[in-house]
């Protein structure tokens, strides 16, 4: 039995040591917001925060969230949407949606390291989550402006 | 997808757990961070062990820190805390510099310096700085002990290592008073990119300017990481001026072998690694 | 504008489906889920060519837990209904191309579908592949099109100029890998998924099943990218899917893994594309020869079409009295090529905008100046004939880039000195030049005469029914845009139904550029209508109140309308002349790169893109389209190379098949135009494949220009550059 803290709530899973931690969110716990598109960690499609940081859930094994805390799409914003989340919608972040959840969960990893990050710290932050729609401007745009809206909110 | 398996997973808290582990069951697989392993077995490259060690848990082997003259940097430290780890940037800004470049920051959480050099891809971006820096890997088991394997010895073939299969990799030593390495990757894109070819080399010069030593080493240019031993040579005891940099280029060609593969050819190796090359010792500072 | 309507085209409102997808509640095919489904596997062909003699099962499998499809289980034909009908749904005889799906396997769960099909093999007898499409003698399709006299041009012209261009094949790389769920019901097959074309794969489905129009139904699910992608290869695993179903008895799911992806699906044509041009001192282009050779792959499917469509653009922008293209697609052993924005136009204009530096080169001319006097402009003609009479943005965009890029100055500048000083590095500038036609080709739109329709619902708000498909490009949003500014009620009281074709009127397509210009046209005349009758059955309310009281008294209407194509669009099929498109975007670029000498990597440092839309219904989404197709664009041009040995796909991972990261796109700084088309609806044009069709040459141009060698061929790879730099010294 492996037992985590997933958005806020413990859940507990029979699953195989080696299973991927996004075949664990996918298919035994129903959050299929957290996207696979390429399963060996290039894409960065299937993106959550374990213990604050991302890292790509499809090369993680079950066995090593054991007593973690991990945060999927499904765990940010809520009924009032996250500042990312308002930010790629105001900014046209998003087109298929497929890499959107994500490339949001890649960025909050990145605004809540605090700062004032420039865009070039957007760009590197966000090098690991592939997009093919956009050219990834509206995307750096929506990091920047939730960003900057985080820190008003800070002040 | 990975499907649930026969595989006995152990997951030591503590060094000491993890060397009677080990013990009781030689060649079990070492898990790390799972970037490497986890695509080969999702993709059904390689088949599920039967049993797997994980050491993720392992807090002796996540250190990093100076002792005495030494970096130490556990097997455990990732990519990330490398790179924000203000001993490295000190003592040894180039490992630094090589782990910023490994994958993203997806990569970068999870990837660790220990899986790099266990993985023994010629690839490894870590490598070729370990080999400049005349790294010491330091293995151990329960059996003996620590061991220390410099790096030049530990890469023996192509993905083939010094590791005996009780062993883990515990730490990299670092002597605190080596000379700076430049390191230099070319890839195949700006981020996330795989190596087509990389370069660590550090230089300790004479007050007079002659090169006393030099150690130049090269990432996916051959079977495993490699010292340009015959280039070095070509150095060693030479002010460094046209003529030593030309015959250390020209030297270069027999101390590699690179290959065309699916990410370059082996005309384009030959030429960046030589043109690389010629352009660090031309632009030497120091 | 009409005073007192709301302002809701031209501006930029949240899209319709961003709620969902940033909160990760959007639903694509494989995540649903379906009760009792059970799993899909293809058997693939490992050779490229060859007698397949059987299929063996290994009896150390227990074959009663799975089902098995192959060939012998159609109940129609063996067929993937597409322009011609020679591509199998299972291979039956022989095989064509590596990869070819040969049998289906569908089993309870993944592990024993992956046990079963690691327990299938084929029996072969090998064939002699054909791997090159320079090489290959079976032509399935040519073209030609004459203007003028070509041949008297090019003895009349001062100098002749001659150059062979050559591009790779390119992945779409969705990032939603494909797939369908096929679920069998009393009276026929269900089935969603990822599409680009609702009714390309229902009516593949009607043949292969044998069934009737009405016992089919498709529905789309919300789908990650498609690029062209996902305009035919869909129904083949819509086929594979249905016949599992059908035979298990239970619904299927076949989503592909990456690997799969890309190894089996369609990629973009390969091309040789030859052109002599007669130019005079003067710098006037007198004639253009051009012969288009592109790579079909195995099976038909789409190539015609594409083919087509290189043909007609392989001119340009450019005027010139006397044209000659000729074309042909050929077959290969290799997997079929197909759909990919931009539809053989890229390729076309990669070649002819690298052959016009090249001519600016011979006269002694700047790349600017050889373009500004051949730019096509109002009054003149296309290689078709076809008259040009208005919106006509070309001369807007190319100035538009050429101002903000001070591409005169800078361009000399860099023809002076490419080398930075005190760096290893060289400059360059690129420029190009484009034009891409909106719709069908030719009689296409005539043939089909796509349907939408606009309706009341019971809760007195608006719907709009069209087969049109969102992938990301923005469909749902502008064309809801479209119908509230029609009907002049706000955009939250207009939804746009998700394409069932059991639901929804067949609009064609959703590809060609076509969906805001000509299905927008139809849903702008089917809310006029409905706006109409509304207006007339309550002449006292505004209309958003009469919607009310109509769909309270009277209930819901609706209103079905079909394009109509203008009277004075003509087109010869037979003589491939005349009015090969309602109307043409244009677009140019410009783009700036820095490569290092020692390595010969590439980097864009800077990045024009103008567009003339015609009307942008949402800035923000036509933006978007811009980026989004220039950023692959530069890439199919620099970084994108797939790798065939023996035809068969290398480099079939995200890890060897590299697309651009965040840190490899440069900023691309977007200039909209607009010169308003007057059929199109509020003077909209279509966009998705304009922003494919010039970055690349203009990439080609820059690195030509910074390392003094002409770069001819796509990808420009640091390895192609570095033969190319060894080979001019």
């Amino acid at each position: 039995m492996i037992s985590f803290v997933l958005n806020g709530q413990p859940v507990s899973v029979q699953a195989g040591g080696l299973s991927r931690l996004i075949d664990v969110l996918r298919h035994e716990l129903g959050l299929t917001g957290t996207k696979e598109g390429c399963g060996e960690g290039e894409c960065g499609a299937c993106s959550v925060l374990v213990d604050g940081q991302v890292v790509n859930s499809c090369l993680l094994p079950v066995c090593q969230v054991d007593g973690s805390t991990v945060q999927t799409i499904e765990g940010i914003g809520g009924d009032d949407l996250d500042l990312l989340q308002r930010a790629f919608m105001e900014h046209g972040g998003t087109q298929c949606g497929m890499c959107t959840p994500g490339m949001i969960v890649a960025a909050k990893a990145l605004i809540d390291a605090g700062g004032a990050p420039s865009l070039d710290d957007v760009r590197e932050g966000l090098a690991g989550n592939l997009c093919r729609c956009t050219g990834y401007a509206k995307i750096l745009d929506a990091v920047l402006a939730a960003a900057a809206a985080r820190r008003e909110e800070a002040t | 997808m990975i499907h649930a398996s026969t595989t006995a997973i152990t997951r030591p808290r503590s060094l000491d757990e993890a060397l009677a582990a080990l013990e009781k069951s030689p060649g079990a697989v070492l898990l790390a961070g799972g970037t490497d392993l986890m695509v080969a077995w999702n993709a059904g490259e390689r088949h599920l062990p039967e049993r797997v060690v994980d050491l993720w848990s392992v807090p002796e082997l996540a250190t990093i820190g100076v002792a005495g003259d030494a970096l130490h940097v556990g097997a455990l430290a990732t990519h990330s805390r490398i790179v924000g780890s203000p001993e490295v940037r000190a003592h040894a800004p180039a490992l630094a510099e090589a782990s910023r470049t490994v994958g993203a920051a997806q990569i970068q959480n999870r990837g660790t310096i220990g899986g790099n050099i266990a993985n023994a891809s010629p690839a490894g971006d870590t490598l070729p700085v370990l080999l400049a820096m005349d790294a010491t890997i330091v293995v151990a088991s329960r059996a003996r002990g620590e061991r220390p394997v410099p790096a030049d010895a530990f890469w023996t073939a192509y993905r083939r290592t010094a590791l005996a299969p009780e062993e883990l990799i515990v730490r990299v030593e670092i002597a605190r008073d080596r000379p700076q390495v430049l390191f230099r990757k070319v890839g195949t894109r700006r981020a996330q990119a795989i190596a087509k070819v990389s370069m660590a080399l550090s230089l300790r010069r004479s007050a007079g300017g002659a090169v006393e030593d030099a150690r130049i080493a090269w990432g996916s240019v051959a079977p495993t990481p490699v010292r340009a031993r015959r280039a070095e040579d070509a150095l060693r005891g030479k002010p460094l001026d046209a003529a030593s940099i030309g015959a250390a280029c020209a030297a270069l060609p027999q101390d590699i072998s690179p290959i065309d593969d699916i990410r370059s050819t082996r005309e384009y190796r030959l030429h960046v690694a030589m043109a690389i090359l010629r352009r660090a010792l031309s632009g030497w500072v120091g | 504008m009409v005073p007192g309507r709301s302002r809701i085209v031209g501006d930029s409102p949240v899209r319709k489906d961003a709620f969902e997808k940033v909160t990760g509640k959007a639903r694509f095919v494989d995540d649903l889920s379906v009760e009792g489904a059970w799993v899909g596997r293809t058997v693939r062909s490992s050779e490229a060519h060859a007698r397949l003699r059987a299929i063996r099962f290994d009896p150390a499998f227990d074959w009663s837990t799975v089902v098995v499809v192959t060939a012998a289980d159609i109940p129609g034909e063996n067929v993937i209904a597409a322009i011609a009908d020679d591509q199998p749904c299972l291979v039956d005889g022989v095989i064509r191309h590596a990869a070819e799906p040969v049998a289906v396997i569908a089993a309870p769960d993944d592990r024993t579908a992956g046990e079963a099909l690691r327990h299938v093999s084929l029996d072969t007898e090998s064939l002699t592949p054909v791997l090159d499409h320079e090489s290959s003698d079976q032509a399935l399709k040519s073209y030609e099109i004459l203007k003028g006299d070509v041949e008297r041009g090019l003895a009349e012209a001062d100098l002749i100029v001659e150059g062979t261009y050559r591009v790779g094949h390119q992945e779409q790389m969705y990032i939603e890998p494909q797939g369908i769920i096929a679920i069998p019901r009393q009276d026929g097959m269900l089935v969603q998924g990822s599409l680009q074309c609702p009714f390309y794969v229902h009516k593949a489905l009607t043949r292969v099943l044998g069934l009737a129009g009405d016992e089919v139904v498709v529905a789309q699910t919300v789908t990650g990218g498609a690029f062209g992608g996902k305009e035919e290869y869909p129904s083949m695993i819509a086929a594979h899917a249905a016949l599992a179903a059908r035979k298990a008895g239970r619904p299927v799911r076949i989503v592909y893994d990456r690997r799969e992806d890309v190894r089996a699906t369609t990629k973009r044509h390969p091309a040789t594309v030859r052109h002599r041009t007669g130019v005079m001192r003067d710098g006037r282009i007198v004639a253009m020869d051009v012969e288009v050779v592109m790579d079909g792959g195995a099976y038909v499917t789409l190539t015609p079409v594409v083919l087509s469509r290189g043909t007609i653009h392989a001119a340009g922008a450019y005027r010139c009295a006397n044209t000659r293209i000729r074309s042909r697609a050929v077959m290969t052993n290799t997997p079929p090529n197909g759909a990919f924005r931009g539809f053989g136009a890229p390729q076309t204009l990669f070649a002819v905008e690298r052959q016009m530096d090249r001519v600016a080169r011979a006269l002694g001319l700047s790349p600017l100046e050889v373009r500004r006097k051949n730019l096509i402009g109002v009054g003149d003609t296309t290689a078709t004939g076809q008259l040009l009479t208005d919106s006509v943005g070309a001369r807007e965009v190319l100035e538009a880039v050429a101002t903000a890029g001070n591409v005169e100055l800078r361009h000399a500048e860099l023809e002076n000195k490419p080398r930075v000083d005190g760096a290893h590095l060289a400059r360059g500038l690129g420029l190009s030049v484009y034009l891409h036609g909106a719709g069908f080709t030719g009689s296409g739109e005539a043939h089909l005469r796509g349907k939408a329709a606009v309706a009341l619902g019971r809760d007195g708000r608006f719907e709009v029914q069209v087969g049109s498909t969102e992938m990301g490009q923005g469909a749902r949003t502008v064309l809801a845009q479209i119908a509230a500014e029609e009907l002049g009620v706000p955009l939250d009281d207009v939804d746009v139904v998700t394409p069932d074709t059991s639901i929804v009127p067949d609009s064609g397509p959703t590809v060609a550029s076509r969906t805001t210009m000509i299905v927008g046209s139809v849903v702008r005349e089917a809310a006029a209508a409905l706006g109409a009758e509304l207006g007339a059955a309550y002449p006292s309310l505004e209309l958003r109140a009469a919607a009310r009281e109509h769909a309270i008294e009277r209930g819901p209407l609706r209103v079905l309308r079909e394009y109509r194509p203008p009277p004075d669009v003509r087109w010869d099929d037979a003589a491939y002349r005349g009015d090969a498109y309602p109307v043409y975007g244009y677009g140019a670029n410009v783009v700036e790169v820095e490569v290092d000498l020692d390595t010969l990597q590439v980097e864009v440092t800077r990045c024009l893109a103008a567009a003339d839309v015609g009307k942008a219904i949402h800035p923000q989404l036509v933006e978007g389209q811009v980026q989004g197709g220039t950023l692959q664009a530069l890439a199919w041009g620099y970084l994108e190379e797939l790798v065939l040995k023996d035809g068969r796909v290398q480099n079939d991972r995200m890890t060897n098949y590299l697309i651009p990261t965040t840190l490899d796109t440069p900023p691309i700084e977007t200039i909209l135009v607009e010169r308003p088309y007057v059929r199109g609806p509020f003077g909209a044009k279509g966009v998705g494949e304009l922003p494919m069709d010039g970055a690349a040459a203009a990439l080609a141009s820059a690195i030509s220009q910074a390392l003094g060698v002409e770069v001819d061929t796509l990808p420009a790879t640091p390895e192609r550059l570095l033969d190319l730099v060894r080979g001019s010294r």
